[in-house]
């Protein structure tokens, strides 16, 4: 039986890094070249983990499920990186950024992990200006920062709206550099299918080519998970199309341990829901709320009007119009962390303030913004982003204001991993979205990128040597083995059912009902009834899917359909340990609301007396009741407070 | 909005191609492109065939994984956008929609919509990097780079790896999307070591994979959906003939 061992080094607070760091072990570099290192998924965390294992001398595989790790989805993100290098001089500190970010998730992240993520934040914008990634710049041609939700200083570093593309290209230039040099060897539209355990240790993967769809076995000293959120779960999300949890379910159905299932993010400026054909949602960066106002009107009847139609915002006068975040937080106002402000949009819209066709958006208006700045300071800062708007709403937005809605972002729970990200399986580790570390119950804005690269960059290289020191007396692994043979064997026959089944119902269409039942009743605010009516719902989904699918194509060639169904499968996996974690928090804490767990102003109501753990599900076979176990999460070092934005 | 398709089909590498007609009807004028895509192909499953494949991932235009010719034009008739950021609204009711993958050498078709781009991230490894290892770079704020200079690197490193450049010119150059990572990098302090070697290094395998020169014709430029501009191609031909005549280094790693 595995218990929960985080591992967490003695000491103080900002020595436990250093002094891990300084009594660590370590691989020497004859030996490196004898270990094979696999790492699943492109993105950030992924391949800047690769990229500095290879540049360390170890023999890297890295797979990849597009044809380029330029695709992976960390490239969206728009608005910034954190650090807390205080180049502006407004108080910023490593402590500061350990602060805000444990406050912002609520009190329900590891205090050792998240500082030594604050620590390194800064090394992460050495390491991208010295790969050429052109950060904003001022005059003096210093490095420039924003302000982001949930914070009181400017640290966010920006690069125009696409600073996770130029993060990731700087990470996939770095990993172009290790390819090119031999250290890591790269397989593009490849899936992980299996995770292969060989004596209690991660030893190798299967994958599908998805070219050709040959079933293929990799060996390794260890497997490193970089393959994401879940956020898709819900279908309509602001994901990529591609991004699923499947590596994670495989990896948890192997017995690594899936913590905090049921912490999502819901982020509050996405351009709302149009129509049923709708694939995907359209996130607008958070970076907008440091210029835009947000309101909806002061009258229900304004609200109507504009619903029908018969009256534009624009002839809203100033003084019926309701900025609630400002009136609701005065101190943080419209920069409220993201779960604040979604929920207030809801409360409004649910109240019968909400505007647009369907009710379902309120307004994020730049007016003030623009008489303040003028108009060219504001296309300098967001014309990208007011482009994209444009394209996709057909509205000008430096004339009208911006309609927006919250919207499924990331997954704060993901695979259990201890201070050294590695899982309940010896030699699986986990980086990036697709752990549970750093973001609590709710993430910062601009932390999802310093949590990628802190942990390729400057983490993982640490942690994984240490645990590889040993590994050296381990010859190569072998795929002939009956662990993979078995592995392989499982993966053929789940595809070869899933084929056979030649049901009536489309992968899409079983998606979106599994979206439905998420998005309804283990959405945004969640209750005990709604909760114990998914649970149900979603295994008889589940038989759905296993009877009535239907996949066209074959096994042997490309084949999208059959892609996307066997992730179906995981993400209905996943979907029952989200409600079931859901139901059994209690309480109310960042992305995690509990209707019936509020304070008399509405406000999420957390019970830190019985609920001041991670929820660690472990799977215990199929048909069989997974069981959760806990961490309990002491704070030795910060005031638990409850959380005031006001 | 109701279309009628044209749709270049092909199973895979080796096998012939064709076009096949599809009608499609009832189509909100806010759906998107790859959504009325979406709506064909779950109706293609309905009917048991095998739905049309095209590679697609983010769809807000900035992945650079979608890419098809439409009418004629990669990304299709409207400016600076992506194929996942067109919408129906763009076309006329009735209309017929021709559509089919990039066309060039070093794009081999996988399948239907697909085509191989991997020769752009050989390019890319030839040296669209700075050798910086990690750790122990020097302060973020230790070079100071001019606003100008910074804005204009990134500007050319806004390039999304789609190929519609590459598509777009009748000879496939890929000369928009290598200029542009040259560029962003001899425009900047930590690119400036080795930018002779590198621009020499991407040329060859550029060459080497089978693109074509640049004619000046500037398609890759009107196609762009990143509308990165031609001025990286004259800055790119004046690093390589700088290094070419000036440079003495190898320009082996």
């Amino acid at each position: 039986m595995n218990t929960l061992n985080s591992k967490i080094p003695e000491g103080q607070l900002s020595e436990k890094w250093t002094k891990y760091k300084a009594s660590q072990k370590l691989v020497n570099p004859a030996n490196k070249r004898k270990i094979d290192v696999i790492v699943v998924g492109t993105g950030l965390a992924g391949s800047s983990a690769a990229a500095s294992l290879g540049a360390l001398g170890f023999n890297v595989k890295i797979f990849c499920i597009s044809d380029s790790p330029r695709r992976a989805h960390s490239i969206a993100a728009q608005g910034g990186i954190n650090a807390a290098k205080n180049y502006q001089n407004d108080g910023d500190s490593v402590d500061r950024l350990f602060y805000d970010t444990i406050k912002g998730g609520d009190y329900r992240a590891r205090e050792a992990n998240v500082y030594r993520l604050a620590e390194v934040s800064n090394s992460i914008i050495d390491q991208c200006v010295a790969q050429g990634v052109p950060f904003a710049r001022d005059y003096a041609g210093m490095l420039d920062n924003r302000s982001f939700g949930g914070a009181q200083v400017s640290r966010t570093f920006y690069a125009k709206g696409q600073t996770g593309q130029q993060l990731l290209l700087g990470a996939y230039s770095a990993l172009s550099k290790e390819i090119k040099a031999g250290t890591v060897k790269m397989y593009e539209r490849r899936e992980m299918m299996d995770l292969v355990v060989v004596d209690g240790r991660a030893r190798g993967i299967i994958t599908r080519n998805l070219q050709t769809g040959e079933i293929e076995r990799w060996a390794g000293h260890a497997v490193v998970i970089a393959t994401g959120g879940y956020g898709n779960v819900y279908y309509l999300s602001t994901n990529a199309m591609n991004c699923n949890a499947s590596a994670a379910v495989q990896c948890y159905h192997k017995g690594a341990f899936f913590a905090n299932p049921c912490y999502v993010q819901i982020h509050p400026t996405c351009i709302p829901v149009k129509g049923e054909y709708q694939s995907k949602l359209t996130l607008m960066s958070e970076s907008l709320r440091n210029d835009g106002r947000i309101w909806v009107p002061k009258k229900k009847e304004d609200a109507q009007a504009i619903r029908e139609g018969k009256l534009k915002p624009t002839e809203i006068a100033e003084e019926d119009r309701d900025y609630y975040l400002e009136r609701r937080y005065p101190a943080f106002g419209n920069l409220v962390p993201r779960d604040i402000a979604s929920r207030a949009a809801k409360e409004r819209c649910d109240a019968g303030y909400g505007v647009g066709a369907t009710g379902f958006a309120v307004y994020l208006d730049f007016k003030s913004a623009i008489e303040r700045l003028g108009k060219d300071k504001v296309e300098e800062r967001y014309g990208n982003l007011f482009q994209m708007y444009e394209e996709i709403v057909a509205v000008n937005p430096y004339e009208n204001p911006m309609m927006i809605y919250p919207a499924v972002h990331y997954t704060m729970g993901g695979l259990w991993v201890d201070y050294e990200l590695q899982t309940t399986i010896p030699g699986l580790f986990a980086a990036g979205e697709a752990n549970f570390s750093d973001h609590g119950a709710n993430r910062l804005g601009a932390s999802a990128l310093m949590q990628g690269l802190a942990d390729g960059y400057f983490v993982l290289p640490y942690t994984m040597q240490n645990y590889l020191s040993d590994q050296i007396y381990v010859s190569k692994i072998s795929t002939e083995t009956e662990e993979f043979a078995n592995a392989e064997k499982s993966v053929r026959e789940k595809l070869e059912k899933i084929m056979a089944i030649k049901g009536e119902k489309t992968v899409d269409s079983l998606q979106r009902e599994l979206g439905h039942i998420m998005w309804e009743y283990v959405g945004m605010g969640r209750n005990r009834e709604n909760l114990q009516k998914a649970i149900p719902m979603l295994e008889n989904l589940k038989k759905e899917f296993w009877s009535n699918v239907r996949v066209t194509g074959d096994l042997t060639s490309l084949n999208p359909e059959l892609e996307k169904a066997a992730r179906l499968a995981d993400h209905i996996e996943l979907a029952q340990i989200m409600a079931k974690d859901a139901l059994q928090r209690e309480e109310s804490c960042g992305g995690h609301f509990r209707e019936e767990y509020v304070t008399e102003e509405g406000e999420a109501k957390r019970n830190d007396q019985d609920f001041m753990f991670v929820g660690v599900w472990e799977y215990k076979g199929k048909d069989q009741e997974p069981v959760m176990h806990k961490e309990d999460l002491k704070y030795e070092f910060i005031n638990v407070q409850q959380r005031n934005y006001k | 909005m109701d279309f009628t398709l044209k749709i270049w089909r092909q199973e895979n590498r080796k096998a012939k191609g064709r076009f096949e007609t599809y009608k499609i009807s009832n189509i909100s004028p806010d759906c998107s492109f790859l959504e009325m895509l979406d709506i064909l192909n779950e109706s293609l499953v309905n009917k048991l065939s095998h739905p049309v494949c095209f590679d697609n991932d983010c769809r807000e235009g900035i992945c650079g994984m979608c890419g098809m010719y439409i009418n004629g034009h990669p990304h299709g008739p409207d400016k600076g956008v992506t194929t996942c950021q067109l919408y129906m609204r763009k076309f006329t009711d009735g209309e017929t929609i021709t559509i089919e993958p990039w066309r060039a050498r070093p794009f081999p078709i996988i399948r239907d919509l697909i085509v191989d781009r991997t020769a752009l991230d050989k390019i890319i490894q030839e040296g669209g990097y700075v050798s910086a290892t990690t750790g122990g770079v020097p302060d973020g704020n230790a070079i100071l780079i001019s606003k100008h200079k910074a804005d204009e690197a990134m500007d050319s490193a806004s390039c999304i790896g789609c190929g519609a450049c590459v598509a777009a010119c009748k000879n496939a150059s890929a000369m928009l999307f290598v200029s542009a990572k040259v560029s962003q990098l001899a425009l900047l302090p930590q690119g400036k070591p080795e930018a002779a070697i590198r621009v020499q290094n991407m040329v060859a395998k550029m060459d080497d994979l089978g693109f074509g020169n640049c004619t000046n014709t500037y398609a890759c430029e009107a196609e762009c959906p990143k509308q990165i501009k031609r001025s990286n191609i004259a800055r790119m031909n004046r690093e390589f003939i700088c290094a070419k005549v000036a440079s003495e280094e190898s320009t082996k790693r």
